[in-house]
C-alpha cells in the first residue's frame, strides 16, 4: 500500500520534490497483530437527554470496540449523537444528559460505574481528549507552557523542571518549536492551536485519544498535514484513536475500522475500506455517493432526501426508512438489528434472515446497492 | 466575446492594521483581474484568509477597493453614482451567506424578505404580481408547495431549507450574478448537493452566473464551469475547472488538489508536502507568496512577483516557473498581465497558438493526460 500509484495531478508534486518524498506511506493500515482483547469495549451504551417534554434518546444502545493501537473513525451527520456518544465514553456528560443504561469498559475497568475520584487517575494518562475547537478549549490569558504544567500538576507531576522537559518533549512530538511554550494561544495559527492541543493529549503518553473534529476548523491543506500527523505520531507512539467527524472522506486513509452513527444508532460498523468500496447500509451508501469527486467524469449526484429524524420522535421500525430508497413495507413496523454482511455490521432488514420479502425487489435492490 | 456581466481589473484591498505608533498594510486582495461572464458559476477556492470574501464584499460594495476597479456590464462602478444606479447594481449583484441560522430574521415569515426585496428593487409589480413571484421563486429553489414554505418561520424550517430561501431572496431581484460565499460549508454533506443541485438550475434555468466561494474543491469541481485559486490575496490560477484541477500548472493548485480527500483514490500526500501555512500578508515585499512552501521555486520567484498569464487559451497562471516550462516566462514574453490580454483578446489568442504550435509540454508540471 506504498505510493505506488500516485494519481497523475499528485504525481507532479511528487517528482518536482522527488529527493523530499519520504515513507509516511499514510495508506498503510496501522494494525496491532497482537491485539488481543479490546482497548475500549462499550456495550450497550445509551444516553438520554432529560427535557421538560420527556426525555430524548439521543445515543441508543451502542456496542463498539477499539483494540490497541487501532485507529476507529465514527462519522454521522450533526445531531446523529456522535459527539455525545464520545462524551458519554469519555464520562464527560453533565446534566440534563445522563447514561441510562450500557457500560464502557476501559481497560477492564467499567468507567460508568466509577465516581469522579475513581476516574482521576485514568484521565489523561489513560485517556485523554482532544475537542473539536481548539481556540475555545485553550484558555486565552494563559501561556502554552502554563496550560500544560497545570495537566501535569493535576496528575501529580510537580518537578517543574520535569514538566518543561516533557512539555518541550511533547511540543515538538507535533512539530511545533519549543518557543511556543511562551506563546499565546491566540499567537498560534489554527492548525498549530490544534496540534498544541494534541501535544496536550500526548503529555503522558495515554493509550486512548478521543478526538472530536479536530480538524473541521482548518482548511484542506491544513486539514492533510494534521492527519498525517496523528496517523505518524500513532506509528511511533502507538496509541489507539477514536476520531468522530461528519466528513467520511477525511477519515477514508486513516481509519481502521469506521462507525456510520444515524439517529442515535450505529448504522454501520467495520472494515473502512470494506464500508467505503462496498457500502451495505442504504444510509452509508447515500453519504458516499453526497461526495463529489475531484477525479473522474462528472456525474450529476442526488445526496439523500429529506432530513435525519428528530430525537424525539423517532418512526418506528427502521429509523432510516423515510429516506430510503430501498425501503420496503416492513421497514415502517419492524426495527433492524445490525445484521453481519460481507464481514461487517449492517442495520438493515436487507440483511436480515427474518425479513426478506419476495426474492425479486430484494435482489434488485441488492444489485443496485453494489453499483 | 460579449461584455462580462462582473470585470475586475487590478482589484486591490489593503487593510490598515495596529495601533498607530505601528500602523501596517494588511494586503487581503492583491492586484486581482477575473471576469463573471453570462450564465456561469465561479468558483472561487483557497485557504482561510486567503482574500476569498473580501473580493465578495469587494463586489457586493461593502468595502471599496484600494485600488483597481470593478466594471459591471462595461462601466466602472465608481460611475454608478444615482441611487438608482446604485439600486440596479445591488439588485443585479445580490448575496446569500454563509450561515443560514443568522441571516434570516427569526421573527418573521420567510415571505417577509424575500416580498420586501422586491417592493424594492421591482417597483413596478403590485401586492398581487410580487406574491406570485415569491411565489415563482420559491419554487425555483425547490422549496415546495411555495404558498406553504412563504407562510413559515425560519425556525420551521432546516438549515438546507433556510439556504434555499436565502437563494430565493437573491433571485427574486432579478440578479445578474449571484455571490454566495461559503454557502453549503454549514450544512451536512447528505444535503450540501441539493443545494448545489439548485446552484446549477439557477444558471441553467434562470440564466444566472454565481462567483461560488468555497474551500471545498470537490464541490467547486462538482457545480462551476471555471475555477480561480487564490493564494494569501493573490489568484494564483485560474481556467475551465477540469483543466485547473486535472492539468493544474502551479504548484500551489497542485498542493491543494493534492489535499482534498478522495476516498475513491489512493492517497498520495506526505507530510513533508502538507508543511508550512500561508504568509501573513502584512506589509508584502515582491515575490510570490508561494514560493517560500513551492517545491520548485527559484531565486527570481522570490524577488519578481509572477504576473498572472495566460498560458493556455482561458487557463492563466501566475507562476514563473510554469510560464517558463511553457515557453512564456518573464524573459521571453515580456510578461503581459492578464487584463491587458483579456482587452486584446486577438493578440492573446494568437499568442497562445503560437505556444502551441512551437510544441511547448507542459515539462515538469502536472501531466495533461488526467
Amino acid at each position: 500500500m506504498s505510493r505506488s500509484n500516485p494519481t497523475p495531478s499528485a504525481g507532479a508534486i511528487t517528482t518536482a520534490a522527488a529527493g523530499a518524498v519520504t515513507t509516511t506511506s499514510a495508506d498503510a493500515v496501522g494494525r496491532d497483530p497482537k491485539a488481543g482483547s479490546p482497548l475500549l469495549e462499550v456495550r450497550g451504551l445509551s444516553v438520554v437527554y432529560d427535557t421538560s417534554s420527556g426525555s430524548v434518546t439521543a445515543v441508543d444502545n451502542v456496542d463498539l470496540t477499539v483494540n490497541r493501537g487501532e485507529f476507529v473513525g465514527v462519522v454521522g451527520e450533526s445531531g446523529c449523537g456522535k459527539s455525545t456518544m464520545l462524551f458519554g465514553i469519555a464520562q464527560l456528560l453533565s446534566s440534563p444528559a445522563r447514561i441510562a443504561a450500557g457500560e464502557v469498559l476501559f481497560r477492564g475497568q467499567n468507567l460508568v460505574a466509577m465516581n469522579d475520584k475513581q476516574l482521576a487517575p485514568v484521565r489523561w494518562q489513560n485517556m485523554s481528549v482532544v475537542m473539536q475547537s481548539a481556540m475555545n478549549a485553550l484558555n486565552p490569558v494563559k501561556r502554552i507552557r502554563a496550560q500544560f504544567a497545570d495537566t501535569m500538576k493535576a496528575h501529580g507531576v510537580n518537578n517543574k523542571a520535569e514538566i518543561r522537559e516533557r512539555s518541550e518533549e511533547v511540543l515538538s512530538l507535533v512539530g511545533i518549536d519549543k518557543i511556543h511554550l511562551e506563546s499565546y494561544p491566540h499567537q498560534l495559527s489554527g492548525g498549530m492551536r490544534q496540534r498544541a492541543m494534541i501535544a496536550m493529549a500526548l503529555l503522558f503518553t495515554p493509550e486512548l485519544i478521543i478526538m472530536d473534529e479536530p480538524t473541521s476548523a482548518l482548511d484542506v491543506v491544513a486539514q492533510r498535514s494534521l492527519m498525517l500527523q496523528i496517523k505518524e505520531l500513532q506509528h511511533r507512539l502507538g496509541f489507539a484513536v477514536l476520531f468522530v467527524t461528519h466528513d467520511m472522506s477525511l477519515v477514508s486513509h486513516f481509519s481502521d475500522r469506521l462507525v456510520v452513527m444515524y439517529a442515535g444508532q450505529v448504522a454501520e460498523f467495520g472494515e473502512t475500506r470494506t464500508v467505503f468500496d462496498t457500502p451495505a447500509h442504504p444510509y452509508s451508501k447515500g453519504l458516499l455517493e453526497a461526495f463529489p469527486s475531484i477525479r473522474g467524469p462528472r456525474v450529476p449526484l442526488v445526496g439523500i432526501p429529506g432530513s435525519p429524524p428528530a430525537l424525539s420522535a423517532v418512526p418506528p421500525g427502521c429509523r432510516y426508512e423515510p429516506r430510503c430508497p430501498l425501503a420496503y413495507a416492513d421497514c415502517k413496523t419492524v426495527e433492524p438489528a445490525l445484521y453481519e454482511v460481507n464481514g461487517v455490521l449492517a442495520r438493515c432488514l436487507l440483511y436480515s434472515p427474518d425479513h426478506q420479502p419476495s426474492a425479486e425487489p430484494v435482489d434488485a435492490a441488492r444489485k443496485e446497492s453494489e453499483q | 466575446m460579449s461584455t462580462p456581466i462582473l470585470e475586475a481589473r487590478g482589484l486591490t484591498r489593503v487593510f490598515r492594521v495596529g495601533g498607530f505608533a505601528s500602523r501596517h498594510d494588511l494586503h487581503a486582495v492583491d492586484d486581482a483581474d477575473f471576469v463573471i461572464n453570462e450564465s456561469e458559476i465561479v468558483a472561487l477556492v483557497g485557504e482561510s484568509g486567503s482574500g476569498k470574501s473580501t473580493i465578495a464584499r469587494l463586489l457586493a460594495q461593502v468595502y471599496t477597493p484600494t485600488s483597481g476597479e470593478i466594471l459591471f456590464e462595461g462601466t466602472p462602478l465608481s460611475q454608478l453614482k444615482s441611487r438608482h444606479d446604485q439600486m440596479r447594481y445591488r439588485a443585479a449583484v445580490p448575496m446569500v451567506f454563509q450561515d443560514p441560522f443568522s441571516s434570516l430574521n427569526p421573527s418573521y415569515r420567510v415571505s417577509h424578505g424575500i416580498l420586501r426585496g422586491l417592493k424594492l428593487h421591482r417597483p413596478d409589480l403590485d401586492a398581487e404580481a410580487r406574491r406570485a413571484e415569491a411565489e415563482r421563486v420559491t419554487e425555483a429553489v425547490g422549496l415546495t408547495p411555495a404558498s406553504e414554505a412563504l407562510d413559515r418561520y425560519p425556525y420551521e424550517m432546516s438549515g438546507g431549507q433556510r439556504q434555499r430561501v436565502g437563494f430565493a431572496q437573491a433571485l427574486a431581484y432579478k440578479p445578474r450574478v449571484i455571490l454566495a460565499d461559503e454557502p453549503v460549508s454549514m450544512l451536512d454533506i447528505s444535503i450540501r448537493i441539493g443545494l448545489l443541485n439548485v446552484m446549477a438550475k439557477l444558471r441553467d434555468v434562470e440564466r444566472v452566473s454565481l462567483l461560488y466561494i468555497t474551500h471545498d474543491i470537490a464541490s467547486a469541481r462538482y457545480v462551476a464551469d471555471r475555477m480561480m485559486v487564490m493564494y494569501a490575496g493573490r489568484v494564483m490560477e485560474s481556467g475551465p475547472v477540469d483543466e485547473v484541477l486535472q492539468a493544474a500548472l502551479h504548484p500551489y493548485t497542485q498542493l491543494l488538489v493534492a489535499a482534498v480527500p478522495d476516498p475513491r483514490a489512493k492517497m498520495t500526500m506526505t507530510a513533508a508536502q502538507a508543511a508550512g501555512e500561508p504568509p501573513k500578508v502584512i506589509d508584502p515585499t515582491p515575490g510570490c507568496r508561494f514560493a517560500d512552501r513551492c517545491p520548485l521555486a527559484r531565486e527570481v520567484c522570490r524577488r519578481v512577483t509572477p504576473p498572472l498569464l495566460e498560458l493556455q487559451p482561458g487557463h492563466h497562471v501566475a507562476c514563473h516557473v510554469a510560464a517558463e516550462n511553457l515557453g512564456m516566462g518573464e524573459e521571453s514574453m515580456g510578461g503581459e498581465p492578464m487584463g491587458a490580454a483579456l482587452r486584446g483578446a486577438e493578440s492573446a489568442d494568437a499568442a497562445s497558438a503560437d505556444a502551441a504550435s512551437s510544441g511547448a509540454e507542459p515539462a515538469g508540471v502536472p501531466g495533461a493526460d488526467a
